[in-house]
């Protein structure tokens, strides 16, 4: 009882931010806002649904930022360059789709092997991999910005500001992710997987799970994911420098964490995630919208709701007194 | 010492009161009555989930009692702040069923975690050395205090656990299941040591599922049973059949179904030819017959656990090793515990802590884990698996206060029946069970026994590694007999003795060639 209560916390803290917006400023509650929230929510939230498996399986991947620079700078330079062989827009969109998922696996694939099979700590690879992609970048762009071609940005920015159903192409991006996410972690083999060999990889490997590749897929999807981010990214500023991405990690990671999932491992929590995406924006949309708190203090109240997540987490699954 | 004084009249250093306690409304101790007297060793007795480690733990502070009260030196102690700490200051301590040593610090260090000495700002490293080897060295054990932990065999760690309670200041020890994880030599070091203690005017709480033990060591013993306590005895007024009575509530006369014969033209299920162990002298090979119980026996350290878990690809064999296994005739490959849980071989950890359960995880997911292909194709078919699951919770009979706890809020054997219905769901035709009776009440182990002989009725050819003579000899067709990492000998049911079993254990006699013989 106690638990379920605890474990909806994020969802009230969502309920009460959103409170909170519609009683500083009228205009909080206008479709117009709600809905550039959600589009906004949703490069971090899908990063961080896949953060949301690297953790709960016992990782960290520190260099989705950087990756999400990488990958749009190749993509730009991939359609750029396509324009000289073809005219189809389409054909050029889609080719640049193809690779930048092909891009985002790779290095994820990367990210995981390094830390199963040359047995360095995730945290070290990522840092290692984080300044590897944010240079690659800053070189591709040689310290200025890459610009996408306007034939190819026109069409492609249908992507970003078109809508379905009244909502924004981003926002349904979101959710088809949340929910495949939701899917894969909770009722799939895999999932369960993932979760054992987060909670204590020794027992994983009792258990007849192969470790080392469970570990390899949670990495690959994280790419994945910060290859749809981008895919959805790249339309909306129609450029790429090595200032593209800048700290995104951080923000992913809080989003998992003010969504209940545990840094430790073992346990991941999906839709917890997509509310922990949507309460960092909100937080900078209601300080947009009040004169009480200087927009300068973004970060500083992000931080602190990060810190309360944990501690009011603290009693969710301790098990020891 | 003042002997006669302890024997004249004991003094009371700790009695509880009308104790109880619930988790999540579950009532797990129902007002219970114990007294700790100086000198006394107090054994505790009762089945699995019946709340020994739990009462323990309300003396110990690590828990706090709903209800009733705790006097210590006369007085009653303030319970709702009850905490280790005070505990402690009071002399009152314990060493749990689950060690919590830290594995790569130092065995000084561990002694001294948490209240390390200092010289100014520094740790004093030469000090905290000096005083740890003088605790070792007073429970006569001769460790240096400069090994890691992760060195230490479990007797050893053991030993660091009660050094770790600064022996001196100790005046009520608490033992949870301490012999669970030891040989018989190295148990009785402890029970001397029990006894040193006990002379030294020490009141000691032993919990146990050994019974002889309990004869040999307990001047009182407490039963419980469903959290109730159903009697205080002296030892002199107790046979081991009124202990098994009061504890299961029925009689057990036979512990061991009778072992079936085999035919006489059995079948080789498996067999492990030239099997190289990573750091074992030698090559080892061994045949499995259809449908039989092969015991492994041997001193702890001797590779048991090391071979099968190599044979099941748990353990990498050294490069190069030419190691084969034919499994009913056929030469298969197990390069991982994937492999071999596919072939049908199974192999059930003798840790349950540390690699058998999921302690954070819930139960129906521990469950789950190992056979999870049974109830999944694209997902996870979520009825199937919850159903089996209650099954399970049944049919191994599971005590727990609700279905909903993390494992590692089971009692302890109750964590050794999950983890046995776990490798079970897998159907294996090969079982290796290592251990699989520690930590066991005797009701639930003559069930164990029960249940791995309907297994081998049904089919099921069973490993049986246990470093508990009688079970060996009680259950097994035949056994190996493992000395330093090679096979000493194989010896067949005709030809059990313990006395004959111990010889090849200790290195006395050797079948496969160049003996060692021990001076
Ligand atoms: N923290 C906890 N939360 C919920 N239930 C608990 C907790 N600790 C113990 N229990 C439950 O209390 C009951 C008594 O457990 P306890 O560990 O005291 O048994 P025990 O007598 O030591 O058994 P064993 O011989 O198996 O070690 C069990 O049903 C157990 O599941
Ligand atoms: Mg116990």
């Amino acid at each position: 009882m106690e638990r379920h209560l605890k474990s909806a916390g994020p969802f009230i803290a969502l309920l009460a931010l959103v409170l909170a917006g519609a009683l500083i400023n009228d205009a909080f509650l206008s479709a117009g806002n709600l809905v550039n929230i959600l589009a906004r929510s949703s490069f971090i939230g899908i990063i961080a649904i896949g953060a949301t498996f690297v953790i709960s399986g016992g990782g960290i991947d520190l260099s989705v930022g950087a990756m999400a620079a990488f990958i749009s700078g190749c993509m730009i330079l991939l359609m750029n360059f396509l324009l000289g062989f073809t005219d189809s827009v389409p054909l050029i969109i889609t080719g640049a789709l193809l690779a930048s998922l092909g891009i985002g696996a790779a290095a994820g694939l990367i990210n995981g092997l390094l830390t199963t099979k040359a047995r360095i700590e995730a945290f070290i690879v990522t840092l290692g991999t984080m300044g590897i992609y944010r240079s690659l970048v800053t070189w591709l762009a040689d310290g200025g910005a890459l610009t996408l071609n306007f034939t190819v940005g026109d069409l492609y920015s249908e992507v970003y500001y078109g809508r379905l159903l009244g909502l924004p192409y981003p926002v349904w991006i979101f959710l088809a992710t949340a929910t495949s996410g939701y899917v894969l972690l909770n009722h799939t083999v895999f999932g369960r997987h993932c979760l054992a060999v987060g909670s204590n990889d020794k027992v994983a490997r009792y258990s007849a799970i192969n470790v080392d590749r469970v570990r390899t897929t949670t990495f690959v999807l994280q790419g994945i994911c910060v290859s749809i981010a981008t895919i959805i990214y790249v339309p909306r500023l129609g450029s790429a420098s090595g200032q593209t991405g800048i700290l995104w990690e951080l923000e992913a990671i809080a989003a998992v964490i003010i969504g209940g999932t545990m840094l430790r491992g073992g346990h991941g929590r999906i839709w917890g995630t997509v509310a922990g995406a949507l309460i960092l924006t909100l937080i900078g949309n209601i300080l947009n919208l009040t004169d009480a708190v200087s927009n300068y203090l973004n970060g500083a109240v992000q931080g602190i709701i990060v810190i309360v997540a944990v501690l009011l987490q603290r009693g969710v699954w301790s098990s020891r007194p | 010492m003042s002997q006669s004084t302890v024997q004249l009249s004991p003094e009371m250093l700790l009695e509880g009161r009308s104790i109880s306690k619930s988790f999540g409304g579950i009532k797990v101790l129902h007002g219970i009555d114990i007294e700790l007297r100086a000198g006394e060793v107090h054994a505790l007795l009762g089945e699995n989930g019946a709340g020994k480690s739990t009462l323990c733990k309300i003396l110990c502070g690590f828990e706090r009692p709903d209800a009733g009260e705790l006097i210590s030196a006369g007085s009653a102690l303030c319970l709702r702040d009850w905490d280790p700490r005070k505990a402690e200051r009071r002399g009152i301590v314990m060493i749990h069923q689950e060690f919590n040593l830290a594995e790569q610090l130092s065995i000084a260090e561990n002694i001294f975690l948490g209240r390390e000495l200092r010289r100014g700002p520094f740790l004093d490293y030469r000090t905290m050395t000096r005083e740890a080897g003088a605790y070792l060295r007073s429970l006569n054990c001769e460790l240096d205090p400069g090994t890691r932990v992760s060195e230490l065999s479990v007797a050893d760690r053991q030993m660091v656990e009660i050094a770790r309670t600064r022996v001196g200041n100790v005046r009520v020890l608490v033992l949870d299941e301490p012999t669970a994880v030891l040989t018989g030599a190295e148990s009785e070091v402890l029970y001397e040591l029990i006894r040193k203690l006990a002379r030294e005017g020490v009141a000691v709480v032993f919990i146990s599922h050994k019974l002889d033990e309990i004869q040999r060591l307990a001047d009182r013993v407490s039963i419980l049973r469903d959290g109730n306590l159903v009697g205080n005895f002296a030892i002199g007024d107790l046979n081991r059949e009124d202990m098994v009575r009061h504890m299961v509530g029925r009689d057990i006369d036979s512990l061991f179904p009778p072992v079936r014969p085999l035919p006489d033209d059995f079948v080789k299920v498996l067999e492990v030819r030239e099997l190289q162990v990573r750091d074992a002298p030698e090559a080892v090979g061994f045949d499995l017959r259809q449908g039989e119980v092969l015991g492994f026996f041997g001193l702890v350290g001797s590779g048991r656990s090391s071979l099968l878990e190599t044979v099941t690809g748990l353990r990498k064999p050294p490069v190069g090793s030419r190691g084969r296994i034919t499994l009913n005739g056929r030469e298969v490959d197990i390069p991982d515990p994937r492999s071999a849980r596919d072939l049908g071989i199974s192999y059930l950890t003798k840790d349950r802590a540390g690699r058998g359960l999921l302690l954070d995880q819930n139960l129906r997911m521990n469950f789950s884990l190992y056979a999870l292909s049974r109830f999944a194709g694209a997902l996870i078919r979520a009825k199937e698996e919850a159903s089996a699951f209650k099954q399970a919770i049944d049919e191994f009979e599971i005590r727990c206060p609700s279905l909903e706890i993390s494992a590692g809020k089971l009692s302890g054997g109750n964590q050794q029946k999950l983890l046995l219905a776990k490798f079970l769901a897998a159907e294996p035709r090969v079982l290796i069970v290592d251990e699989p009776t520690r930590g066991i009440d005797i009701g639930t182990r003559s069930q164990i026994y029960l249940l791995l002989d309907s297994l081998v009725q049904s089919g099921t050819t069973i490993i049986l590694i246990s470093s508990d003579i009688t079970e060996i000899i009680g259950m097994c067709h035949r056994v190996a007999v493992m000395y330093r990492g090679s096979l000493a000998g194989t010896l067949d049911r005709e030809e059990f003795s313990e006395r004959e079993i111990m010889r090849y254990a200790t290195g006395l006699k050797s079948r496969t060639g160049n003996s060692q013989m021990k001076q």
